[in-house]
C-alpha cells in the first residue's frame, strides 16, 4: 500500500478492537457529538423542521400510494428480505464469485480493509488515469454514493490535488454551500429555494446574476454548470445499488442522468461498493427493480438505471475499476442480532415514517448513515463501545414504523433495543466500582437503573398492575400544577423539552377492565390491530407502543 | 492487493463462524432471538406474470410513459418513417446506431443531417438500404463515423430501437446492441426518439428481466430526465435527453 500521508480525514474510534478482533469501521459514520445534544440545537432551526416536516411528509403518503399499486408488496417484500439474508450468509463466496466474473470481463477489482485503504486505492487511479489541468490540479466528477461519502473521498482527495465535483443536484448544492446532506434521498432537503438560489449566485462562477429561485431555472444551471464537466473529465467515481455476483455486473439507480454521464462519458470509471451490495443473480432484479424506487422515492420507476459488467468493447469507459470495501461490514456481520441491518439498500424509506428524523433531521445523526437503520447501522460497524456512537440507539421512541416500512423488513426496533443492551452491559462491564457509584447519580446511571427497573415491572403483567396504583395519587399531584414541566434526574433529559400533561385518574389497563372487560386475550388484540393499522404511515403503530400509556394519543405530534 | 483479499474473506468468514466451511454463526431473529435458517428457500410468491389482456398492458404503457412526461404516440409500421420525419423537423442532425432499420429515416426532410454511428457501413444494414430505393438514398448516403462526445453534443437529436418495455412502470430497455446503439449516443442529444414495437411490451417487471441481457450495457428509461431535489417539486429534463419521444409500432 501507499503511504497514507493526507490529513487526518478519516476518523478512527480509538481502541475499537471489537467481537472476534474484527475492526471497526472508520470514516464518516461516527456521531460529530451525542444526539441529544445536537438533536435539541437542530430542533430549534425552524426552518430546518418546516422543510424536513413538509419533505418526509410528502414523500411518506406518494409511497403509501406507491406500495398500495402492487397487489404483491408484500411477497416481493418477503423475497426481498430472504434474498439479502441468503446474501450474507454467502456473503464470502458471492464476493468471490463477483470478482471473478468482472475480472473475466475486463474490469479491474480491488480490495479495501477500510476507508483509509479505500481511499488510497481510489487516489491512487485517479493519478494515474485523470490528467493535470492548467491550474495544477486533477478532476473527477463524480455520481452520488453513500459509500464514497461515508469515508469521506472528497475531503481526503482535496488536499492531495484532486477536486471531486459532485453532480447529483442535491449533493451539488450540499457540495457548493459547504454543507453536509441531511437526508439520503434527497441531500438538500434541508434548503428551500431561495436559500438554493443564493447558494448557486454565490458558488457558480459565470451564472446569470438575474437567476431566479424557480426550481426549473435552478435545475437549468445546474445542467449549464456541469455539462462541460461531463464532457471533458477523463474520470469518474461512483456508488453502486447493486452488483451481481453470477455476472459480475454493477447497477446504478438514478433520476437526472448524472449518473449516465458519469458511467458513459470518461475513460476511467472507480465504483466504490460495501461488499454487503451483492445480489446472487440477475433474477433477483425482479424483486429489487420493484422495492426500491418505490421505497425511496416513491415512484413506479426511476428515470435511469444503468448497468454495465466489466468493459464493453467500444462503447463507455475502457478502463474500469471496482473497490470492494469492508470498513466496519464485516464487523456488523458478525453481530448475529444486528446482522440484518446489512440488508439495508439505502432507499431511505425509514428516514421518512420516523418521527425522531422527521423532527432532528439527518444531520443530528452525524454518521453519513442517518435515520432508524443510521441508528443501527452506525454503531454495528463501529461497534457501539465507540464512544461516539453510543447514544445513537437512543435516537428511536420505538414505534416501529420503520420496521413497517422497510422493503427489506429489517426489525430496526429490536436491533435498536439489542444494542441498548450491549451499549448498557458494556458500559457497566468497563467500569469500576468508584466509578458505577459516581454514576448512580448521573443520568447514565439513572437510565440503567430505570431500564432495570423497567424491565422487571413489564416482565410481569401483575407488576405493572401494582405499579399503576401509584397512578392516582401522582394524578392528583400533578392536577395541581396542570402538568410537569420539569422533572429531576434522568427524566429530566426528556422533559427539558416537552412538558407532560397532567396525568390521568387510572391507567389504560384499569380503564380497559372497567369498560370493556378483564379479558386478556382481547386486550392483545387489541393492540396488534392497532400496530397492523399503522403499516407505514405509523399512526396506529404509534398507538400500538402506547397502549400501556394513556398518555401516548394526547402528545399528538409524539403519536405519528 | 491479495493482501486486502485475503483478509477481509478471512473476516467475512470469521464473522459467519464458518473457518471450517459451513456456517456456524447464523444470526438470530432480531425479536425472538432464534437463530436464522439460512438454508430455507428464498419465497418468491410475487408475482412474475401480468394478468392484463394486450391491449390494456399497451394503454398502461402510454398512460406511464404520458405521466412521466414523454410525447407518446401509437402507429403501424408504415408510418414510423412519417411520424419520425415530423418528430424532428427541426432538427439540424441526427444520429442513428447502425443496426436501424433503414426506412425509419427515410422520409427526414433534406436539410436534417444524418450520421450513422458505426466505424463504417454494416453489412446488413447497406444491403437492406440497397433494396429499398427510397431508405436507401437517406440511409446510404449518411457519413459513417465512431461519434466524438462533441460531436454527439452538437448533434440534435437520436433515433434508436429498444429492447424490452414494462408498461406498470413505464420503462424502456435498451441493451447496447446494434439498433439501441451505443450508451453515449442515447446520452448526450437533447432529444431522444426511441421506436417501441408492440410485441416487446411486457406487463410487469420480472417479465422485463427474464428478456434483458444484463451483462450487455443496460439503460433503463422511465421518461425523460427529471430531479425532485428542490423542494421535491419534480423538474423534467436536468442531464439526460430533454425530450424523450415514444413511438409505439403497433401489431396491425
Amino acid at each position: 500500500m501507499t503511504t497514507f500521508l493526507g490529513m487526518p480525514s478519516v476518523l478512527r474510534a480509538d481502541g475499537a478492537e471489537v467481537a472476534d478482533g474484527l475492526p471497526g469501521a472508520q470514516g464518516n459514520v461516527f456521531e460529530r457529538e451525542p444526539f441529544p445534544q445536537y438533536a435539541s440545537r437542530e430542533l430549534e432551526d425552524e426552518q430546518l423542521r418546516r422543510n424536513l416536516g413538509h419533505a418526509t411528509k410528502t414523500i411518506r403518503e406518494k409511497r403509501l400510494g406507491a406500495v398500495a399499486e402492487l397487489p404483491d408488496w408484500e411477497d416481493l417484500r418477503d423475497s426481498g428480505a430472504a434474498i439479502k439474508q441468503r446474501v450474507m450468509a454467502e456473503l464470502p463466496d458471492l464476493l468471490e464469485q463477483f470478482a471473478d466474473a468482472f475480472e473475466a470481463r475486463g474490469g479491474h477489482v480491488h480490495w479495501a480493509r477500510d476507508a483509509e485503504e479505500a481511499n488510497s486505492i481510489v487516489r491512487d487511479l485517479i493519478e494515474e488515469n485523470a490528467p493535470i489541468l492548467g491550474n495544477g490540479r486533477r478532476e473527477v466528477v463524480k455520481v452520488k454514493s453513500m459509500a464514497t461519502q461515508e469515508i469521506g473521498l472528497n475531503e481526503y482527495l482535496e488536499p492531495h490535488g484532486i477536486d471531486a465535483f459532485e453532480t447529483d443536484l442535491a449533493e451539488l448544492i450540499v457540495q457548493l454551500g459547504d454543507d453536509l446532506p441531511s437526508h439520503i434521498l434527497v441531500p438538500a432537503i434541508h434548503k428551500n429555494r431561495s436559500e438554493i438560489r443564493d447558494i448557486f449566485l454565490e458558488g457558480i462562477p459565470g451564472v446569470d446574476p438575474g437567476l431566479t429561485d424557480e426550481p426549473a431555472k435552478l435545475a437549468e444551471a445546474a445542467r449549464q454548470h456541469l455539462r462541460h464537466k461531463f464532457l471533458t473529465t477523463k474520470v469518474a467515481v461512483s456508488g453502486a445499488n447493486f452488483g451481481i455476483a453470477s455476472t459480475g455486473t454493477l447497477g446504478v439507480v438514478e433520476s437526472e442522468g448524472n449518473g449516465r454521464m458519469c458511467l458513459t462519458l470518461p475513460e476511467t470509471l472507480i465504483t466504490v461498493m460495501g461488499v454487503e451490495k451483492l445480489l446472487p443473480q440477475p433474477e433477483d432484479l425482479e424483486v429489487f427493480l420493484q422495492l426500491l424506487p418505490r421505497s425511496s422515492t416513491a415512484e413506479r420507476m426511476n428515470p435511469y438505471t444503468s448497468f454495465w459488467t466489466g468493459a464493453t468493447a467500444g462503447d463507455g469507459p475502457q478502463n474500469v475499476h471496482v473497490v470492494l470495501m469492508d470498513n466496519g461490514r464485516s464487523r456488523a456481520l458478525a453481530d448475529e442480532w444486528g446482522r440484518s441491518a446489512l440488508n439495508c439498500i439505502r432507499c431511505s424509506a425509514c428516514m421518512n415514517v420516523c418521527p425522531v428524523y422527521e423532527r432532528t433531521g439527518g444531520h443530528a445523526y452525524g454518521s453519513t448513515y442517518p435515520g432508524p437503520i443510521g441508528a443501527i447501522l452506525s454503531p454495528l460497524m463501529t461497534g457501539v463501545q465507540a464512544e461516539e456512537n453510543n447514544s445513537l440507539p437512543y435516537a428511536s421512541s420505538l414505534c416501529g414504523a420503520c420496521f413497517d416500512a422497510c422493503p427489506v423488513k429489517i426489525d430496526i426496533p429490536s436491533i435498536l433495543v439489542h444494542l441498548r443492551g450491549e451499549d448498557v452491559s458494556t458500559t457497566q462491564e468497563g467500569e469500576s466500582a468508584t466509578e458505577r457509584v459516581r454514576d448512580a447519580t448521573s443520568s447514565s446511571g439513572q437510565l440503567s437503573a430505570g431500564l432495570a427497573a423497567a424491565s422487571w415491572a413489564m416482565a410481569d403483567g401483575r407488576r405493572i398492575a401494582l405499579a399503576e396504583r401509584a397512578l392516582p395519587i401522582a394524578a392528583a399531584l400533578t392536577r395541581l400544577t396542570g402538568g410537569i414541566s420539569r422533572l429531576p434526574g434522568v427524566v429530566g433529559k426528556w422533559t427539558s423539552s416537552r412538558d407532560i400533561p397532567a396525568l390521568p385518574d387510572q391507567s389504560f389497563r384499569n380503564w380497559w377492565r372497567k369498560t370493556r372487560g378483564t379479558d386478556a386475550d382481547a386486550i392483545a388484540a387489541q393492540q396488534e390491530a392497532g400496530a397492523g393499522a399503522g403499516a407505514g404511515a405509523g399512526a396506529g403503530a404509534g398507538a400500538g407502543a402506547g397502549a400501556g400509556d394513556d398518555h401516548g394519543s394526547q402528545n399528538e405530534g409524539d403519536a405519528r | 492487493m491479495t493482501g486486502a483479499r485475503e483478509e477481509i474473506l478471512t473476516r467475512l468468514r470469521t464473522a459467519l463462524g464458518r473457518e471450517d466451511g459451513t456456517t456456524t454463526r447464523t444470526g438470530v431473529v432480531p425479536s425472538t432471538g432464534k437463530p436464522v435458517d439460512i438454508d430455507a428457500e428464498v419465497p418468491r410468491a410475487y408475482l412474475r406474470e401480468g394478468s392484463l389482456a394486450r391491449p390494456a398492458v399497451i394503454e398502461q404503457l402510454v398512460d406511464r410513459l404520458v405521466d412521466y412526461k414523454a410525447w407518446v404516440t401509437q402507429v403501424p409500421a408504415a408510418d414510423v418513417p412519417r411520424v419520425v420525419a415530423q418528430r424532428l423537423e427541426q432538427a439540424d442532425s441526427v444520429v442513428i446506431p447502425p443496426g436501424l432499420e433503414a426506412d425509419v429515416v427515410s422520409q427526414l426532410p433534406e436539410p436534417v443531417r444524418i450520421t450513422v454511428d458505426a466505424a463504417e457501413a454494416q453489412d446488413g444494414a447497406v444491403a437492406k438500404a440497397e433494396v429499398e430505393s427510397e431508405a436507401a438514398d437517406r440511409f446510404a448516403s449518411a457519413a459513417h463515423r465512431i461519434h466524438t462526445i462533441d460531436e454527439l453534443d452538437a448533434t440534435s437529436a437520436v433515433i434508436t430501437a429498444s429492447r424490452v418495455s414494462v408498461a406498470q412502470t413505464g420503462t424502456i430497455m435498451l441493451d447496447g446492441d446494434t439498433d439501441c446503439g451505443r450508451r453515449m449516443i442515447t446520452l448526450v442529444p437533447d432529444h431522444h426518439v426511441c421506436l417501441v414495437p408492440e410485441s416487446t411490451v411486457v406487463e410487469i417487471v420480472p417479465e422485463a428481466v427474464a428478456r434483458i441481457d444484463l451483462t450487455r450495457p443496460v439503460t433503463m428509461i422511465s421518461g425523460p430526465s427529471a430531479t425532485s431535489d428542490i423542494e421535491l417539486q419534480r423538474v423534467e429534463g436536468v442531464h439526460g435527453p430533454r425530450q424523450l419521444d415514444v413511438i409505439i409500432i403497433t401489431d396491425r
